[in-house]
């Protein structure tokens, strides 16, 4: 059935083909893999490239004056240069982090502790993964700025009424908001909230780690002042993030952690710092992992996001209709652009009963408060299980979904 | 297809103890009590017990949570009535290492608890059925003169 209905151009079973986990059984089952927002699996040709990294190429970054360095180090900024491309930013403002949680963190304590005042305000979403709530409640605790939350609405939306009311007083200098809800699915209006945050005196961080996963970001565009995303959730290897800050910003910004590459002349007494992005980047990076990165976008590119994003808007839409036909599934979130995220309940039966039963039979979903508890309490659920799909992912394995629900219900004999 | 064989995990006796629970409700009157619960999945046990004669006479859970948390909770208070509170180290002892080991140990009393040897080859499921024990342990440890509420 999956094959037939795809758009010409992109071929799924070629697309399968590619990545060498899915032929891996689970529990003596096909694997269907429905986790890719928690984290992607691996193209052949990102592992690849980190293999014939580490077989041929590799050395610190940066130091070495032989051959196999300059090698390494070209290979490492040439991913610096992909992921600049990838996001429409120049290379100066692209830094490698481990995750999208550590570049949250590094505007935090870095931007945070010097361009806020105790008395400035910074606003988040009800829709936030921890990530981007955790570390403003750590900045509020060590720096005295206030730590405001705006309200979604009952769709899964930015509640822009809501939005008017916490910057009323003028005090807000930093949104930092996610461009697509890891539970809800839903987008948010970045180039609008970027151009509301603006004409109020803010900046905007966005906490890409779902978004750019599903559609081509251009931080220009958007007008983004600080955009952050994760490499594994790109298909890319763990241990790689990215954060993008406009240069003035990081130019102005303090380090996150002192030692190697960091600074440009160190003495006993006294240290000055390295422009950015090094200036972000203290001791040896995940080299290995940059690179891979920067074979997961060439991945992405070749596919192209037009083609993703189809196939993801029916993957979505499949999966809605599929689980709205039957009894006792409620699907969370009810946004209009959404993307390939679906959050549900089972009448009566726990989440995590979900997701072992459905484990049982080879399919992977995650369940939980998927790293958002005030928002799983918003929604007044405790915990959901959830369905996220990648390129990799087909109709089939939306209905195989479907039939492992149904099982999972005779189970608990409902 | 039966995808609930009866080695594995969710065998007809941690469904009923799911389902109906025996010993779930709130004691009104009861000299020990305390929470156990898991911040990574929002599972929480509430249990209260009164003594009678130096042993468990009665206990109550409260539990929200999954099948395994619910049916673990019930079927250790079946196990723990009866029992004094040193014996209850003894038991809990014995169940956490069936959870991990997965080795069902050769007691009388383990005749139902048994059923939750399963929950060993589910690595991520191991606190839902040690939950329960973990509250019992800290009620018992924190004893207090018998309380109405």
């Amino acid at each position: 059935m999956s094959a037939a209905v795809h758009q010409v151009g992109f071929d799924i079973e070629r697309i399968r083909a590619d990545f060498p986990i899915l032929t891996e059984r689970v529990h003596g089952k096909k694997l269907v893999f429905l986790d890719s927002a928690a984290s992607a699996q691996k193209p052949r040709s990102v592992i690849d490239t980190m293999v014939r990294t580490m077989e041929t190429r590799y050395a610190n970054v940066h130091r070495g004056l032989h051959w196999l360095s300059e090698r390494c180090s070209d290979d490492y900024e040439a991913a610096r240069d992909k992921v600049a491309a990838f996001l429409n930013a120049a290379r100066e403002e692209i830094i490698f982090v481990r995750n999208t949680t550590e570049g949250i963190n590094l505007v935090a304590q870095t931007y945070g502790r010097s361009a806020l005042k105790p008395s400035d305000a910074v606003v988040v979403s009800e829709m936030e993964h921890h990530a981007n709530l955790v570390p403003w409640q750590m900045l509020r605790d060590q720096h005295g700025i206030d730590l405001r939350i705006v309200k979604i609405t009952d769709a899964g939306d930015v509640d822009f009424d809501d939005l008017e009311r916490v910057f009323t007083d003028g005090r807000v200098r930093l949104l930092a908001i996610t461009h697509m809800s890891n539970v809800l699915g839903t987008y948010t209006p970045v180039a609008r909230l970027a151009a509301f945050a603006h004409e109020r005196g803010a900046k905007i961080l966005l906490d890409g780690a779902q978004a750019v996963v599903h559609r081509a970001v251009d931080v220009k565009a958007i007008d983004a002042d600080f955009y952050v995303f994760s490499g594994h959730k790109l298909y890319g290897p763990s241990g790689i993030g990215v954060l993008f800050g406009k240069y003035a910003l990081l130019e102005a910004m303090p380090p996150f952690m002192g030692g190697g590459e960091m600074i440009r002349s160190v003495s006993f007494a006294t240290s000055t710092w390295a422009d950015p992005p090094f200036r972000f980047e203290a001791g040896t990076p995940a080299i290995v992992e940059a690179i891979g990165l920067g074979a997961a976008i060439d991945y992405v590119d070749s596919i192209g996001f037009d083609a993703i994003s189809a196939h993801e808007r029916r993957l979505t839409d499949h999966a809605l209709a599929t689980l709205a036909t039957i009894d006792g599934v409620t699907t969370l979130g009810r946004a209009q652009d959404r993307g390939g995220v679906v959050a549900f309940t089972l009448e009566g039966i726990h989440a995590h009963d979900v997701a072992t039963l459905l484990d049982k039979q080879g399919i992977a979903v995650r369940a939980g408060h998927h790293c958002a508890e005030p928002l799983t309490r918003r929604l007044g659920v405790e915990s959901t299980a959830r369905a996220s799909f990648g390129v990799y992912t087909t109709l089939d394995e939306i209905d195989a979904l479907a039939v492992g629900l149904r099982r999972v219900q005779q189970v608990f004999g409902r | 297809m039966n995808i609930a064989t009866t080695e594995d995990l969710y065998q007809s006796l941690i469904m009923d103890r799911a389902r109906s629970p025996r010993h779930a409700g709130r004691l009104d009157e009861f000299d020990a009590e305390a929470e156990g619960d898991n911040p990574m999945c929002g599972d929480r046990v509430h249990v209260r017990l009164r003594r009678e004669g130096g042993k468990i006479g009665i206990l109550c859970h409260e539990t929200r949570g999954c099948a395994i948390c619910i049916s673990a909770a019930d079927l250790m208070g079946d196990a723990a009535i009866g029992k004094a509170d040193t014996e209850i180290h003894d038991l809990a002892d014995a169940f956490e290492a069936m959870i991990v080991t997965g080795v069902i140990p050769d007691r009388l009393d383990f005749l139902d608890l048994r059923a939750l040897a399963g929950v060993h080859a589910y690595r991520s499921r191991h606190r839902c059925a040690t939950l329960p024990w973990q509250a019992l342990r800290a009620a018992i440890g924190k004893t207090m003169e018998l309380r109405h509420g």
